[in-house]
């Protein structure tokens, strides 16, 4: 089970690495599939086989999807991956990235030199059932407020993505019929 | 089931978090800064996954729904305003977006 932990993350930061340095945008997104089935796995290997499933389906099931749609709503050419790699010059991420891996340095120093507390038990498998007894018992004002934010992205969703008419006052409105009517005299 | 040890998760954890920060600083489409979130939503997830799993309790794969919602309504969200954008700017350069006058 260890081994499985350990090739699955490394597929994952590899599938990552890939995410973050293609220029086409529907190879990345084929790679970040890649990246969260292999993060799927991981939780596999550490007793969330529920979480396991949710990563699947929502993650590189629904939101991938959706990200795909817009995209082919985009309509982008050869020009758009021109551009991307025009945008993607090495003397641009360097700085970023040299900066990001001190911080990763500094997060590696400080686990490595924490001291953690020993688990109480062996056995580190939590099934769907005791997520479910949690999910619904002390955190029902979680799930609540969840399905609050739900219903904000939704209508979110919808007010920002519509096609908002062209809304003409009705005094400048007056003009056109008026301009309709000169225009026949 | 052999227990892994609770640093080498947060490691990984933390390496995807990086890539997602290094990928949402360097990018300049708003998509990819879009994708560059959810791969550090998903690490922040991960995290929690990883602690949950070293005591054994529910509440960190709990945290992990309540980011799997977040992460869902927001690139709703987010990709409806890239299609107004897009509609507005014919360019999916976030430097073109720095204005507010619609």
């Amino acid at each position: 089970m260890e081994i499985t932990f350990y090739i699955a993350a490394t597929v994952a930061v590899l599938a990552t690495v890939m995410v973050i340095t293609r220029y086409n945008m529907i190879h990345a997104l084929l790679y970040l599939v890649v990246s969260f089935l292999a993060v799927a796995v991981v939780f596999l290997t550490m007793g969330a086989p529920f979480m396991a499933a949710l990563e699947v389906i929502v993650y590189a099931g629904a939101i991938v999807v959706l990200i795909i749609f817009v995209i082919m709503m985009l309509s982008l050419t050869r020009e758009d991956v021109e551009q991307e790699k025009a945008w993607l010059q090495p003397k641009l991420w360097i700085g970023p990235a040299l900066l990001s891996f001190v911080l990763l340095a500094e997060l590696v120093y400080l686990l490595a030199i924490a001291e953690v507390p020993t688990a109480p038990s062996v056995a580190s498998y939590v099934d769907a059932q005791a997520v479910g007894l949690a999910l619904y018992g002390p955190y029902v004002l979680g799930v609540q407020l969840s399905g609050i934010l739900l219903m904000a992205g939704i209508v979110g969703a919808y007010h920002l993505g519509r096609q908002k008419k062209k809304v003409i006052h009705r005094f400048l409105q007056q003009q056109e019929p008026q301009k309709e009517r000169s225009a026949a005299l | 089931m052999t227990a892994i040890p609770i640093e080498t998760g947060l490691l990984l954890a933390g390496v995807l978090f990086m890539l997602g920060l290094i990928s949402v600083m360097i990018r300049r489409n708003v998509i990819f800064m879009l994708i560059s979130v959810e791969i550090m939503l998903n690490a922040a997830g991960l995290a929690f996954i990883v602690a949950g799993s070293h005591w054994a309790q529910p509440d960190g794969q709990i945290m992990f729904i309540f980011i799997l919602t977040m992460a869902a309504a927001e690139v709703s969200v987010g990709l409806a305003l890239i299609l107004q954008i897009y509609h507005q700017l014919k360019t999916l350069n976030s430097d073109a977006a720095n204005f507010m006058k619609g």
